[in-house]
């Protein structure tokens, strides 16, 4: 008898609440290696939070979040930054005064080897590292179409540069699981094409990706499955279809946004 | 003229001692927001472990040569490191649970560990003045009536190599952008896989270090040094620090500079000037606070969180 394949990635009976206020209650998924799974709901449904619980931002007060098989409940967000798991926020958070190109080298931190000795003594082992990831952050500024931008700091980028500028921070540290939150918030549809375009490539260089996002266009078009949440519960769960059609969604969501 | 000079001399060398200090203050102000108050007496503390590490080495008197450079550079060096040490552990024991707590109660807790380490060091060396023995020669070069002695050269020689290689190491070195980040965003600092705690713990290892090499600096200078050397110094220093931005590492130099020749000046030019020179200091934190809130290179930045 062999042990079932644990899921790449799950959330079981996650209860994550602050005082008396109940932010997620009872919620579980799990999702396959290499999916687009979109997690939507209206505003205050619970979908930041479910991704500030995956990066241990918050800790759950009950239920299990584990990744590959192992629970991240012990672990710092450093840690299970570490592992593989990376994020873009909703409100954009990038380091404003420190470049694109050092916004990307700083999103390598974790994947760097180079100890605090090297660091502070400047050993070649360090320079050399620091000229590979140099390289490396210049490639993922390519991918994300902003290499003209390098030099600049990332306060001085526009909207649409700055999201695709965390997408790269975010890659930067090679991650197996990307958490977008929202990352076509604000953008024109030209833009949101060429997100579409640019998580398809992300997908296809073998990145599971779980996004968080209103424009439902862009949800039917890119995702395989959806996670419907509702004041912190989950309502539905399925492919874009099902989901449209399910009468508690419509009545949570997309009855409200689209009548 | 030449008096003018002179006192620019003199005040470039002051202030390089000013500025190594002020580096710290700002550097953990940028990093944790926290003034941190023990840092002057780090400083001093700087100044006490050189002089036990030259009765170590058995130097008492002046050195020339390779004898005097070793010295110099392993005593700066030793000085550094104890002090690093010190900083990271008052960080450890006194700082970190208080991170998330109300700024006052790290701010008290700051004053606290300074009057602790004060009256340890008073317990150490006594609570007089204790000479700092005399290792650096002090001719020195005179060029058109100016003489610049080998300490003041060293002073200030000392403080811009460290200025220039803590710039380089900010801004090349995986930890300097890890503190950077930490600065601006802790919170998606940790998010990019950085220990904010082993970055915080650098970056009082890195201010603290550079007090040490101010301790020694000043002792060579002085030549001597006194428990409660770093309550003023310390205060001057802050005062460099706001005066050039707080936060800014560039603007902890400028500020530095900038107090060191202020206090020079006014020594010079105002009658009783020595007993005035402290009012002229604080006067420029006062209007610093006054007119340019953010100082001399800081930026108006939006209020974190």
């Amino acid at each position: 008898m062999r042990a079932p394949e644990p899921a790449f990635f799950e959330l079981r009976n996650v209860r994550c609440a602050f005082g008396g206020l109940v932010a997620v209650d009872d919620l579980s998924f799990a999702l396959e290696q290499n999916s687009i799974v979109a997690l939507i709901g209206p505003n205050g449904a619970g979908k930041s939070t479910v991704f500030n619980l995956i990066t241990g931002i918050y800790r759950a007060t009950s239920g299990t979040v584990s990744f590959g098989g192992r629970s991240l409940a012990k672990l710092g967000t450093h840690q299970i930054a570490a592992l593989g798991i990376a994020r873009t926020f909703q409100n954009i958070r990038l380091f404003a005064f420190m470049s694109a190109l050092d916004n990307v080298m700083t999103g390598r931190h974790a994947r760097m080897q180079a100890s605090l000795a090297d660091s502070l003594l400047h050993t070649p082992r360090q320079r050399r590292e620091e000229r590979r990831v140099r390289e490396r952050a210049r490639e993922l500024l390519r991918f994300v179409g902003l290499e003209r931008s390098a030099g600049d700091d990332a306060h001085n980028l526009s909207y649409g540069s700055q999201r695709r500028l965390e997408i790269a921070r975010a890659l930067a540290s090679s991650p197996t699981l990307l958490l977008l939150d929202e990352p076509a918030a604000g953008m024109n549809p030209r833009e949101k094409d060429d997100l579409i375009a640019l998580v398809e490539r992300i997908r296809a260089s073998g990145v599971t990706i779980v996004l968080v996002e209103h424009d439902m266009k862009l949800v039917m078009g890119l995702c395989e499955r959806v996670t419907v949440l509702d004041q912190g519960r989950k309502i539905a769960e399925g492919t874009p279809a099902h989901v449209r059609a399910d009468p508690r969604v419509i009545e949570a969501y997309l009855g409200a946004s689209d009548p | 003229m030449d008096v003018f000079l002179q006192q620019v001399v003199n005040g470039l060398s002051l202030g390089a001692i000013y500025a190594l200090i002020a580096l710290g203050y700002t550097m953990v102000y940028g990093v944790v927001e926290l003034i941190n108050f023990a840092h002057g007496d780090v400083y001093t503390l700087g100044s006490f472990f050189s002089l036990a590490i030259l009765a170590a080495l058995g130097v008492s008197g002046e050195l020339h040569g390779a004898a005097l450079l070793g010295v110099v550079v392993v005593t700066v060096l030793a000085a550094m490191l104890l002090c690093g040490i010190v900083g990271v552990l008052i960080e450890r024991l006194a700082y970190r649970r208080l991170r998330n707590a109300p700024r006052l109660a790290p701010l008290i807790t700051a004053i606290g560990m300074s009057f602790i380490l004060e009256n340890v060091m008073q317990l150490w060396r006594g609570p007089s003045p204790v000479p700092f023995p005399p290792v650096i020669p002090n001719p020195g070069v005179t060029l058109g009536g100016v003489t610049v002695t080998t300490k003041e050269g060293l002073a200030i020689v000392l403080a811009l190599g460290l200025m220039v290689a803590l710039q380089l190491f900010i801004a090349n070195s995986k930890l300097g952008k890890a503190m950077r980040a930490t600065a601006q965003d802790r919170e998606a600092a940790q998010l990019m896989g950085i220990n904010v705690n082993t970055t915080i713990a650098a970056t009082f290892l890195i201010g603290s270090a550079l007090a040490g090499a101010a301790g020694f600096v000043s002792g060579v200078y002085y030549g001597t040094t006194w428990f409660f050397n770093g309550f003023q110094a310390g205060l001057k220093a802050f005062t460099a620090a706001v005066l050039g931005g707080i936060g800014n590492i560039a603007g902890a130099m400028l500020g530095g500079f900038s107090i060191g020749l202020i206090e020079a000046i006014a020594t010079q030019y105002i009658p009783a000037g020595a007993q005035w020179s402290n009012v002229v200091v604080f006067s420029v934190l006062v209007l610093v606070l006054i007119f340019r809130p953010s100082g001399l290179l800081g930026e108006a930045l939006p209020d974190k969180v």
